[in-house]
């Protein structure tokens, strides 16, 4: 290869670098932004439960089983597009969710809950969304896997769908549980 | 397509929050000093944004937050820890500099040193050759012969 060839050919190289890149930053997503908190110990809460508001749970309460933590509102359409796969989940009781009812009202996600089915153990109402500042929520819907320890383990930033469950979620609770 | 459609119904879903102003505290000095903290940090729901420009409902709660924590006496540096602490880095709309960001910050410099070098490289090269061959004193004898006899053609 002469330096001729080397130069008609050198841009066209630069050019086929550049789509690589810009290549692989349109698969990725930008709203996916890695969570500082995995590892870290679940922030420290104690909320009223859903169904009988009299009644709180602290995050402390729920040591010692591997969990999921799902943050839902009835407002968020994207939490319709996941749910009908945590009721699947639920049935399944593979691992026990817990809801964080985020910046909504108690009525309406009651009333949610009963058109669509309650995959949760309970959820929990963080109407301030002050708990949801403290768990880095940006994006409802977003699921949190906590283990026995109490550390957060894997974040789901939108929607689980099945193929995150079956590939990434469901491996990782199994994983957790054994240990 | 799929990732697009649930990225849409995530803006929707945000938007359908969105209110029309954020609620400003009495305190015109807080509020100032509220808005010069806002203005470091990015909304996650709306990523090109500030939180000090975006009225999305995070953005609202989070300046809420901050006004919360000046009231406290926390420094500006406390404050946004606590930001990095829960959403990280991407948070600021001024990357610090780490081993993870160091090409973002010297990437360009590094790309501006190697087109300045190469630029050098090729006017140096092009200037040698643009140079006059020297001619023999044969050659200058031949040109002139053919500059001053008129072809036979």
């Amino acid at each position: 290869m002469n330096s001729s060839t080397v130069k008609r050919f050198l841009p066209l190289g630069i050019f086929l670098v550049l789509i690589a890149f810009l290549g692989i930053g349109l698969t990725l997503n930008p709203r996916e932004v890695p969570s500082p908190l995995i590892n870290k110990p679940l922030p420290q809460f104690k909320l009223a439960v859903l169904s009988e508001p009299e009644k709180t749970i602290a995050a402390i309460d729920l040591r010692g089983q591997v969990w999921l933590l799902n943050v839902w509102a009835s407002w968020c359409v994207a939490c319709r597009v996941e749910h009908p796969v945590l009721v699947e989940l639920a049935k399944t009781k593979q691992v026990p969710i817990y809801g964080l009812n985020y910046k909504d009202k108690s009525p309406a996600a009651i009333a949610w809950l009963g058109n669509f089915g309650n995959p949760y153990v309970q959820s929990l109402i963080d109407a301030d969304g002050l708990v949801g500042i403290d768990l880095g929520v940006y994006g409802v819907p977003e699921t949190f896997v906590v283990d026995k320890q109490g550390l957060i383990r894997y974040k789901q930033i939108g929607p689980v769908t099945p193929e995150a469950l079956r590939d990434t979620i469901l491996p990782l609770v199994k994983k957790l549980s054994a240990s | 397509m799929k990732a697009f459609l649930i990225v849409l119904a995530l803006c929707a879903a945000f938007l359908a929050q969105a209110k029309v102003a954020p609620n400003t505290s009495a305190d015109p000095a807080l509020e100032a000093r509220m808005m010069v903290i806002a203005e470091e940090l990015r909304c996650l729901v709306c990523q090109n944004e500030t939180i000090a420009a975006s009225h999305a409902d995070l953005a609202v709660d989070l300046k809420n937050q901050i006004r919360l924590k000046l009231k406290e006496g926390q420094s500006q540096k406390q404050i946004l820890d606590f930001m990095v602490e829960r959403y990280g880095d991407f948070v600021l709309y001024r990357p610090p500099l780490k081993t993870t960001t160091v090409l973002l910050w010297l990437g360009p410099f590094t790309l501006l040193a190697v087109a300045v070098l190469m630029l050098v490289v090729n006017v140096r090269r092009r200037r040698r050759s643009a140079q006059p061959a020297a001619l023999s004193d044969e050659d200058i004898a031949k040109a002139r012969a053919l500059l001053v006899t008129p072809t036979q053609n």
